[in-house]
């Protein structure tokens, strides 16, 4: 437990009803959504309400050197916001406002607590679009979604959150306020500090202020379907949509272990004799859509893919249907489902399937792969029981090959949900000793006391459980 | 560790802590507080069973918020029965820890129907001692344990009980069926048993309305005290067993899940019961259900109303026995009258049982949403299907001077057939 003489000087600054401390209520703070990770408690939960109060609460952090857990949902995929030396969370969710839509210039303002969703809906109106939707958009927050640099199903054509943050607003270790970028669609000053914060996990600062980018809402989109015998058919099928110069805003596949599951969770009448399943969304001005559905149709005709295209918003609810599926369906299987992230250049796709399927098979695990196979982030699944060590150490080893495949084959560790804890251990494979050298001296520069999110991206011991 | 959580780990480990649950709890969107919402109950749980927690009173406060609304349940990836968990940990907060002064009171009170029918009675009488009577309904006239501003249902004067007879009789009856009221339509809502009973003699439905019939066991059961809840559930299941009907018809989500499925899961263990009691759940049905898929509704029976209305459907009939829809369905069939939807009619009022009179504040929060909800719609008249959503709605649009007023499913089916006024026989504004 922390000092008395902490706790207090919290309580001065935001109150005793924003200062947690029950045991009952610090355990709730002790996870995310990430499984197979430890789950210390903190030893407080703070909940400030704006810039000025993060700042000074930052101050006491450092001045007492205790750990700062920046926190939004708690929804994120790599143990980035679990407390894993005790200390104090600082939950961002009372920070919840939408400061500004500012259509004329195609911006939005936000503090860091506003969920992803009701940012959408508040720019609907305006018929525009933000266009990052990680499949937590329902609950995620601007702030977590912007710290983890998150992605989702619009990425081949949208990208993820840094391409579409301008601006930001940070809490620094020292508890002093600096801003980076604004609304300017050009803005080459000095470095790109909002790129480095964007995707810093908290280990940098606390992000109290977002300036977001937006686009027009597409007027019209196109949805379709199609089903493959050959793993190869369906992976060409993927790189020959974009040879051809259509760059579909969804482009999502799923393995024969993920149809048939999902098959037999939700009969929704699926293929399931299929190898492998592409969900194809093309969106834009509507001649444009004509014109690239009939380029992906042409496409997986030539690929030997049986299709079927929506004819209207209820078909295409139910080609989604399937999609949404995939991650419930597998998750019922077995009481522990770790979802990986595994990102290969599109062009590997294939081979890094075929190989997701042989580790499957030398390790004796269910593994279910489905994802965005336009931008190669593939998330495969493993079915397994928390409970049960010698299928934990199996699903470990896993783990680590497929890492090792993914980067061998020049990809990424992770293409959306970030380091964390999970894969901090993997960190110098792809960046190798050098390029960790570089994110420690940033690291020691901004937070030399190390209290900012301790032990995620390697930084103060934090190693995974590799 | 205790048995009660163990007998749940299933549905403990299920949980992916993706947080899914936190688009759709009502408690959450008013608190964002990770200890309101599902996976913070389910990972509370999940502490007690590993040994990390113990069963302390604060635990106990925090597994009190919770409106069993199941909105969770609906959105979770993971299939996980969250409303089961909550249950559980009640109980075993219950046994461990005993239960509140009032709790008891009020579990010896629904436990003992002699005595809860002669304590309503003193009730009715002591009411207009205690609350003055409002426009919309009582207002307490002393700090008597409620907010002073919470207004409150009329008792009735004669119950449901006393004004129907046991048997409701038509010539060459095409089914026959027992009521189950429950204790808000016996109590306070006795118009929707008489609606009820109106609307199903016109389908050539007999009614049965067994007099022994008592509290189905469920706010007991929602509290932990689930021994006496079972307790309950052996006196109903023997009652409408021997009431020989073809169907037992609800006009409550809550009493009508305590037939289908919680009675015979009390009952599993217990050989001759457990037959009667899934024969029982079978064929019970929500009164919404009932007209849709037993005995459908004869539309050439409905005559018009000039009505505008809006539907709120009950956390218990929409999720509880998956009859979302099947109201709204119903009630558009009437001529002339007119359906503009909620943008979101299975959004839970807070109502939730005591639950708004143990948390009124927080009750309020959550029905401000649904008052929002219900004056977009610009109707003037609010149907449901819950008695206990309908006392909730009734005092947030007394609260907030809004002029709606709210009918139960049945009621308003009945107004169309009987072809009565708006304020006419069926207990209009209470």
């Amino acid at each position: 437990m922390l000092q008395k003489e902490i706790i207090n000087e919290l309580v001065k600054i935001i109150g005793k009803e924003n200062v947690i401390t029950g045991r009952e209520d610090l355990l709730c703070y002790s996870y995310d959504a990430t499984p197979d990770v430890p789950d210390p408690l903190p030893d407080v939960v703070v909940t400030p309400s704006n810039t000025g109060q993060v700042s000074q609460l930052v101050k006491i952090a450092r001045r007492f050197k205790v750990p700062l857990y920046p926190r939004g949902s708690g929804t994120n995929l790599s143990g980035g916001t679990v407390p894993l030396k005790g200390g104090i969370v600082l939950s961002l969710l009372k920070m919840a406002d939408i400061v500004e839509v500012d259509a004329e210039n195609l911006t939005a303002t936000t503090q860091p607590g506003v969920i992803i969703q009701d940012l959408n809906n508040a720019v609907a109106p305006h018929g525009l679009l933000y266009p990052p939707d990680p499949g937590t958009v329902a609950t995620a927050t601007m702030g977590g979604s912007v710290a983890e640099c998150s992605g989702g199903l619009r990425g081949l054509k949208y990208g993820v959150t840094k391409h579409y943050v301008m601006g930001l607003e940070v809490v620094l270790a020292d508890g002093q306020v600096a801003r980076f970028g604004g609304k300017t669609v050009k803005n080459v000053t000095a470095l790109d500090m909002v790129k480095l914060f964007t995707g810093s996990e908290g280990t940098l600062g606390i992000i109290t202020e977002i300036i977001v980018r937006l686009i027009p809402a597409p007027e019209s989109r196109k949805t379709m379907f199609a089903a493959f015998n050959d793993l190869s058919d369906a992976g060409n099928a993927v790189i020959s949509i974009v040879k051809n110069k259509v760059i579909p805003a969804t482009l999502e596949i799923m393995d024969q272990v993920t149809i048939k599951t999902v098959e037999n969770f939700s009969k929704i009448g699926l293929p399931t004799d299929a190898r492998a399943i592409l969900l194809i969304e093309v969106d834009g001005i509507p001649e444009v859509v004509e014109r690239e559905a009939d380029t992906v149709l042409e496409v997986i005709k030539n690929n030997n893919g049986k299709v079927q295209m929506a004819r209207d918003d209820k078909e295409r609810d139910g080609l989604w249907a399937a999609r949404r599926t995939a991650l419930p369906a597998l998750a019922q299987v077995k009481p522990t489902t770790v979802l990986e992230d595994a990102t290969v250049p599109r062009s590997k796709i294939t081979e890094m399937l075929l190989a997701l399927e042989e580790i499957a098979r030398k390790y004796n695990l269910q593994i279910g792969t489905f994802g965005h196979a336009g931008d190669g982030n593939l998330h495969p699944t493993i079915l397994t029981d928390e409970r049960d060590k010698e299928e934990m150490e199996r699903v470990h080893a896993a783990v680590k090959e497929i890492f090792e495949k993914a980067l061998a084959l020049g990809g990424t560790l992770s293409g959306e949900h970030g380091i964390g804890m999970a894969k901090s251990g993997f960190l110098e494979w792809e960046l190798g000793a050098g390029g960790v050298g570089v994110l420690h001296k940033i690291k020691n520069a901004l937070d030399p006391e190390g209290i900012l999110n301790p032990g995620k991206m390697g930084f103060n011991g934090g190693t995974g459980h590799e | 560790m205790s048995n009660r959580l163990k007998s749940i780990e299933h549905e403990i480990i299920k949980c992916m802590k993706c947080g899914n649950c936190q688009a759709v709890c009502p408690l959450y969107k008013e608190t964002r507080a990770e200890n309101a919402v599902a996976r913070g109950k389910v990972q509370l749980a999940a502490a007690v069973l590993s040994g990390k927690l113990d069963y302390t009173a604060e635990l106990a406060h925090r597994f009190d918020l919770c409106l069993t609304c199941m909105a969770c349940v609906s959105n979770c990836p993971c299939g996980v029965r969250v409303d089961r968990v909550v249950l559980e940990a009640r109980a075993a907060l219950a046994e461990k820890r005993g239960l509140s002064f009032p709790h008891r009171v009020a579990a010896a009170g629904l436990a003992r129907p002699a005595l809860m029918q002669k304590g309503m009675k003193a009730a009715g009488i002591a009411q207009s001692f205690f609350f003055k009577r409002g426009e919309r309904g009582m207002i307490p006239r002393f700090p008597v344990g409620l907010d002073l501003k919470r207004v409150l249902p009329v008792l009735a004067k004669k119950d449901l009980k006393e004004q129907l007879p046991e048997k409701n009789a038509v010539e060459n009856p095409v089914m026959r069926v027992a009521l189950f009221a429950g204790c808000v339509t016996n109590y306070v809502y006795p118009g929707v048993g008489l609606a009820l009973v109106e609307v199903l003699n016109r389908h050539g439905v007999e009614v049965v309305l067994p007099k022994q019939q008592h509290c189905c066991g469920a706010p007991l059961l929602i509290h932990g005290i689930k021994d006496t809840a079972k307790e309950m559930a052996v006196s109903h299941v023997h009652m409408f067993d021997a009431a020989g009907v073809d169907a037992v018809v609800t006009v409550c989500g809550t009493c009508g899940e305590a037939f289908r499925h919680h009675y015979p899961e009390f009952l599993s263990g217990q050989a001759k019961d457990a037959g009667k009691a899934l024969s029982l759940a079978g064929r019970t049905y929500d009164i919404a259900e009932f007209l849709t898929d037993v005995v459908p509704l004869d539309h050439t029976l409905l005559g018009p109303l000039d009505t505008h209305f809006t539907y709120h459907e009950p956390c218990h009939v929409g999720r509880g026995l998956g009859a979302a829809g099947k109201a709204e369905k119903l009630l558009k069939a009437i001529p002339r009258a007119t359906y503009s939807p909620m943008q979101d009619p299975g959004g839970c009022c807070g109502g939730a049982g005591s639950f708004s009179f143990e948390h009124y504040k927080l009750a309020s929060q959550v029905l401000d949403r649904k008052l929002r909800d219900i004056s977009g719609t610009d109707a003037g008249v609010v149907v449901t299907g819950c008695g206990s959503c309908r006392i909730q709605l009734n005092d947030g649009l007394a609260q907030r001077e809004m002029p709606q007023r709210v009918l139960h499913t049945v009621e308003m089916l009945a107004h169309s057939i009987t072809g009565a006024r708006e304020e006419g026989n069926c207990n209009g504004r209470q």
